[in-house]
């Protein structure tokens, strides 16, 4: 059997004596495609900053690959190979869209140069294909700052691509892009998550999106995992629809 | 663009003192203090405001002088290079604390260690002179002993060779990886990280940088003078580089430099017409660059050739 990707054994931690994680156990096997839902405040969110080593835990481990990360810090578990793509997209203000990607892409082959520049031939090929990738080629030339807020959506997570990950974290994907663009997006990015062989955990409100592209789902509440399994057995579970889906 | 700003200003720094010989000392000091102000633009980059990098204009130039009375050595290109390797030194040291710091603190704490090495200077009389200073001897050029007019005349056509050389390279670090991240410090440090790059990694490497520009300066002030003194490290030295910065503008290296030729030609201006009241028009200068010319000088340079660019 393989081993898990990502392993969750007994996280914990609490604000102010209330749980964002008490006792989660999670696996999530290479190639899965898996959605968390859950109302606000479950500890979602939570979730992905003590994946990433944004927040520690009071108790418990995170394992990737096998490997022990828990207490690493965001750029240790970055490198290991898990991005991430934000509910509100980071990016650099002052920068334009390619020179964004460039900056991932730098990062990815090693930022210490110092003298050769990063507007290079190699950088740009490739941050030009990734952004065509998320349908964004038009906008290289664009500071990211006047970009609309789906577009800058599609640029953190084009960012958190071009590190190659083998895990990828996103919460939110589809927020603040519009109902028609929202299938487009995840169609584009289902097919790169397959071609690039990476696997991806989701944060989403959107049912239709969760039933649609997740292959499993993960129901937040409280801190703890209420129900996991296939969208249509999970979103049909009364627990569910009385404590998440009718809260959403 | 930064480059034949970088050129235009060379040759104008280089034959102006051939007609006017008493500029000379005054073009070397100008751009000595260009370079200390150039690596306090380093900084701004990432939005870190250093006033304390008088602290490594002073250790370059007391690096000269400690090297010359220790060693005997007179060459003036080891005791350049020398003075850069110990600012170097002194950066890393001072900045591996630093860069856990930001905003007010970052500012603060620099300040507080250069007046601390200020003290030090100014009480370890034994050692530094204490207030009175170290006499700093006209080096040799290549083995050769030259009286301080000639060697003067000289030392300016090196200290533009060395300006032109530190411009270049300080551009090529700005386009850089390593420069591009410096400036995304400041817009998205959280972004940086879940990039995998060490924040604290890319403004140790800058403040390096800083201070071994700092620290040449100081050291070609240092030579210029023929005696450094306490002085060099206090806040108020830190805080005019801080001036020259902000008035020349951080978006290219010749920036600062511009910046530290304006600041002379205007402070030599008012004192001479205005005596009683030239750090008034100093003053006012600062004000209406600051709200009329955000970019700096060196903006007005690079929006003209920016539209130039765009017709």
């Amino acid at each position: 059997m393989t081993p898990p990707i990502l392993k969750v054994e007994n996280l914990r931690i609490a604000f102010g004596g209330v749980a964002a994680a008490d006792g989660v156990e999670l696996e999530i096997a290479a190639g899965e495609f898996m959605a968390i839902i859950g109302p606000n405040g479950a500890g979602k969110t939570t979730f992905l900053n003590l994946c990433t080593g944004y927040v520690k835990p009071a108790t418990g481990s995170v394992l990737f690959e096998g490997r022990d990360i828990t207490g690493l810090s965001p750029r240790a578990i970055t490198r290991r190979g898990i991005a991430r793509a934000f509910q509100i997209p980071q990016l650099f203000a002052g920068h334009s869209l390619l020179e964004n990607v460039m900056l991932a892409l730098a990062a990815r082959h090693g930022i210490r140069q110092v003298l050769a520049p990063l507007d290079r031939e190699a950088y740009r090929v490739e941050g030009r294909a990734l952004l065509e990738l998320v349908g964004l080629e038009t906008a290289a030339g664009q500071p990211v700052s006047e970009l609309p807020e789906g577009m800058r959506k599609l640029a953190d997570i084009a960012l958190a691509l071009a590190l190659k990950p083998r895990l990828l974290l996103m919460d939110e994907p589809t927020s603040g892009v519009s109902a028609q663009e929202k299938y487009a997006l995840m169609g584009t990015l289902m097919q790169v998550l397959k071609t690039e062989g990476i696997t991806a955990l989701f944060v989403e409100h959107d049912m239709e999106i969760v039933r649609t592209y997740a292959g499993r789902v993960l129901v937040w509440d409280s801190g703890k995992v209420l129900a996991s399994g296939a969208p249509e057995a999970v979103l049909a579970d009364e627990r569910v629809i009385r404590s998440v889906v009718g809260a959403v | 663009m930064p480059i034949v700003v970088l050129a235009v200003l060379a040759a104008l720094v280089a034959l102006l003192p051939a007609a006017v010989p008493w500029l000379r000392f005054v073009f070397i000091i100008t751009i000595a203090s260009g370079f200390a102000a150039l690596g306090v633009a380093v900084l701004l980059r990432a939005g870190l405001i250093s006033i304390g990098h008088a602290l490594f204009y002073a250790v370059g130039a007391y690096a000269v002088a400690f090297l010359m009375r220790a060693t005997g050595t007179t060459d003036l290109f080891l005791l350049l290079a020398a003075a850069v390797v110990v600012s170097g030194l002194a950066g890393l040291v001072v900045g591996a604390f630093m860069v856990r710091y930001r905003a007010i603190f970052f500012a603060m704490l620099n300040l507080a260690v250069s007046m601390v090495v200020f003290s030090l200077l100014s009480k370890l009389y034994g050692l530094t002179g204490g207030s009175d200073g170290m006499r700093v001897a006209t080096p040799t050029l290549v083995g050769s002993a030259l009286d301080r007019e000639a060697f003067n005349a000289v030392f300016l056509y090196v200290v533009i060779g060395l300006f032109v050389a530190a411009g270049i390279l300080v551009q090529l670090y700005f386009r850089s990886p390593m420069g591009e991240a410096l400036a995304a410090v400041e817009t998205n440090e959280v972004r940086l990280e879940y990039l995998g790059v060490s924040v604290r990694g890319v403004l140790l490497s800058a403040y390096v940088l800083s201070a071994m520009l700092a620290g040449l300066g100081g050291a070609i002030a240092g030579i210029a003078i023929g005696h450094v003194v306490p002085e060099m490290a206090y806040w108020t030295e830190s805080g005019h580089f801080v001036l020259v910065a902000v008035l020349g503008g951080i978006a290219g290296p010749a920036g600062p430099f511009i910046g530290a030729i304006f600041l002379e030609v205007l402070r030599t201006l008012a004192s001479g017409f205005a005596a009683e009241t030239w750090n008034l028009v100093v003053g006012v200068a600062l004000l209406l660059v600051i709200f009329f010319l955000p970019e700096g000088l060196y903006g007005i340079g690079a929006k003209l050739f920016r539209r130039r660019g765009a017709q």
